[in-house]
């Protein structure tokens, strides 16, 4: 049988679909992993990028910071902090909140900065204050590229979360670790295919999110 | 050129070269003379020293050696050794025999070695096998053995909630979860998968008690360095894992058999612990320094 087959035994397979080994437990905890790690760079990425965004300062800073941490390799990066704090959620997390931050960032400074100069004055003028340029004038205007920026982290997070099976983490990534150790291609394949699958279903309804808050919409959320 | 001539010069080639390869036998085909042995190691220190050891002993009785060391994993030696692209390599009995008879039921050291003798193909055969042994062992920390009693396997039936770190083909090889059940009934073991061979991150699990045992290789120096307490095996769940030459029949004279039985008796378990622990450590020492030191050490050169 050829390794496509018994991919597709596999998920004919009940036991692939029960039980802490299954596929929707191992979904929910990849999910988990994903929201919280989004979450936490959000809580980081979102409040810096506004006011690099805003105000412009610190926009050398960040870029140079950014390019720096998307070079770490995530796998390296788990291993040594799960060294330097031992095994549980933290050391996953931390790595792949590294790996988040620098396109969220990136995504929020780039969002505000793209409004019009000129309507940003058109505000000021009104004698709006800058939280109120801010959230009423650069937010609503640069969304659909801050949504590109949460886009782009939850898809990298979403598919790379599988590095934490590699110290003991549950989540989708067991598959394609177990897989490989115990040359079970099959169940490496499958659990690829459905990190795939859940990557592109995340990624379209970032898209959507997108597309509803660009053109006329834009108006309706203002 | 017309297909005549490509002919005649591709015999006048073959010919050249079957002269200049061998100088006696002219059935050796593609090997290389008949009275050099090419020694191969697998892809990590530990293999590599003791195929220096090999080397280095062969040498000094004045047998002629070439070296072809860090080949890879057993997927990539092995079908050198057929080939004769290599002639002896250092191997582990049960991973050697588990290669040749997937469904193996052998386990003692005994078991092992009259089953691979049985197993391996025509052209290969292995020597006496050396006392020393690497292979997966499940370790506590002191504490924990002092605290629950726990020396063997058998005595892990009696804690309750079991937690074991070990890499991820644990959970399913025979040797793992599943025989920890059949052969010693320990039952809900909560297993954590870590992908590091029993390294640093595993380590770090038992000693912080994260889990309650760990499988870390047995010659591997951090047994040693943080004082574990590796659990003894009275049903020989893991299968026997001595080292063991593996040669080509055709190189195994009677001289090359017993400067080898030589080596293979005086290696232990503790020598390759020590050998690993300075190749590993600060020092670094390297795998042919250390093959010299352990050769004069036994007094076999």
């Amino acid at each position: 049988m050829s390794v496509l087959s018994e991919t597709i035994d596999w998920f004919s397979r009940s036991s692939t679909w029960s039980g802490n080994d299954g596929i929707p437990h191992r979904l929910v905890e990849h999910l988990g992993y994903t929201a919280l790690t989004v979450g936490i760079a959000a809580v980081v990425a979102v409040p810096l990028g506004l006011y690099i965004g805003h105000t412009g300062r610190l926009r050398g800073l960040a870029v140079a910071f950014t390019g720096a941490v998307r070079a770490l390799p995530t796998l390296g990066l788990l291993t040594w902090f799960a060294l330097l704090v031992g095994l549980g959620l933290t050391a996953p997390i931390t790595a792949l909140v590294l790996l988040a931050v620098p396109p969220l960032l990136a995504g929020v400074y780039s969002g505000v900065e793209s409004v019009d100069q000129r309507t940003v004055d058109a505000a000021r003028a009104q004698g709006m204050t800058e939280i109120q340029i801010l959230t009423r004038v650069e937010v609503p205007l640069g969304l659909s590229i801050i949504l590109g920026g949460l886009r782009s982290a939850t898809l990298q997070v979403v598919a790379t979360a599988t590095v934490g099976a590699f110290i003991g983490l549950g989540g989708l990534g067991r598959y394609i670790i177990d897989g490989q150790r115990s040359s079970d291609y099959p169940q490496m394949l499958g659990g690829s295919l459905v990190v795939v699958v859940l990557a592109l279903l995340l990624d379209g309804a970032w898209a959507i999110a997108q597309s509803l808050t660009s053109g006329r919409h834009t108006r309706v959320l203002v | 050129m017309s297909l005549k001539k490509i002919g005649a010069l591709a015999a006048v080639a073959t010919l050249g070269l079957g002269l200049a390869a061998c100088g006696g036998d002219p059935t050796e085909g593609d090997a290389a003379a008949s009275d050099t042995i090419v020694v191969g190691s697998a892809d990590f220190p530990e293999n590599e020293i003791i195929a220096e050891i090999y080397a280095q002993a062969l040498e000094a009785k004045g047998i002629k050696v070439e070296k072809k060391l860090r080949i890879g994993a057993r997927e990539a030696y092995i079908p050198a050794l057929e080939k004769g692209e290599i002639d002896l390599l250092p191997e582990y009995s049960g991973n050697l025999l588990a290669y040749f008879d997937k469904d193996t039921t052998a386990t003692s050291t005994e078991q092992v070695d009259d089953a691979l003798d049985d197993a391996l193909p025509s052209k290969l055969e292995v020597l006496d096998a050396a006392p020393a042994e690497d292979k997966d062992s499940l370790n506590v920390t002191k504490k924990f053995s002092t605290d629950n009693g726990v020396t063997s396997i058998a005595d892990l039936s009696k804690v309750k909630d079991l937690k074991l770190a070990a890499n991820p083909e644990f959970k399913t090889r025979n040797y793992g979860i599943p025989g920890l059940e059949k052969v010693y009934g320990i039952k809900d073991v909560d297993f954590t998968a870590i992908s590091d061979g029993g390294g640093p991150n595993t380590l770090k699990a038992l000693l912080e008690g994260k889990v309650d045992v760990a499988n870390i290789y047995s010659t591997t120096p951090s047994i040693k360095a943080n004082d574990l307490v590796t659990l003894e095996d009275p049903e020989n769940l893991i299968a026997a894992q001595n080292v063991i030459p593996v040669i080509n029949k055709k190189k195994a004279s009677d001289k090359v058999e017993d400067v080898l039985d030589a080596v293979s008796e005086k290696l232990t378990t503790e020598d390759l612990l020590d050998l690993n622990g300075q190749n590993q450590g600060d020092d670094k020492v390297a795998p042919a320094t250390l093959a010299k030191q352990w050769l004069e050490d036994k007094g076999l050169v």
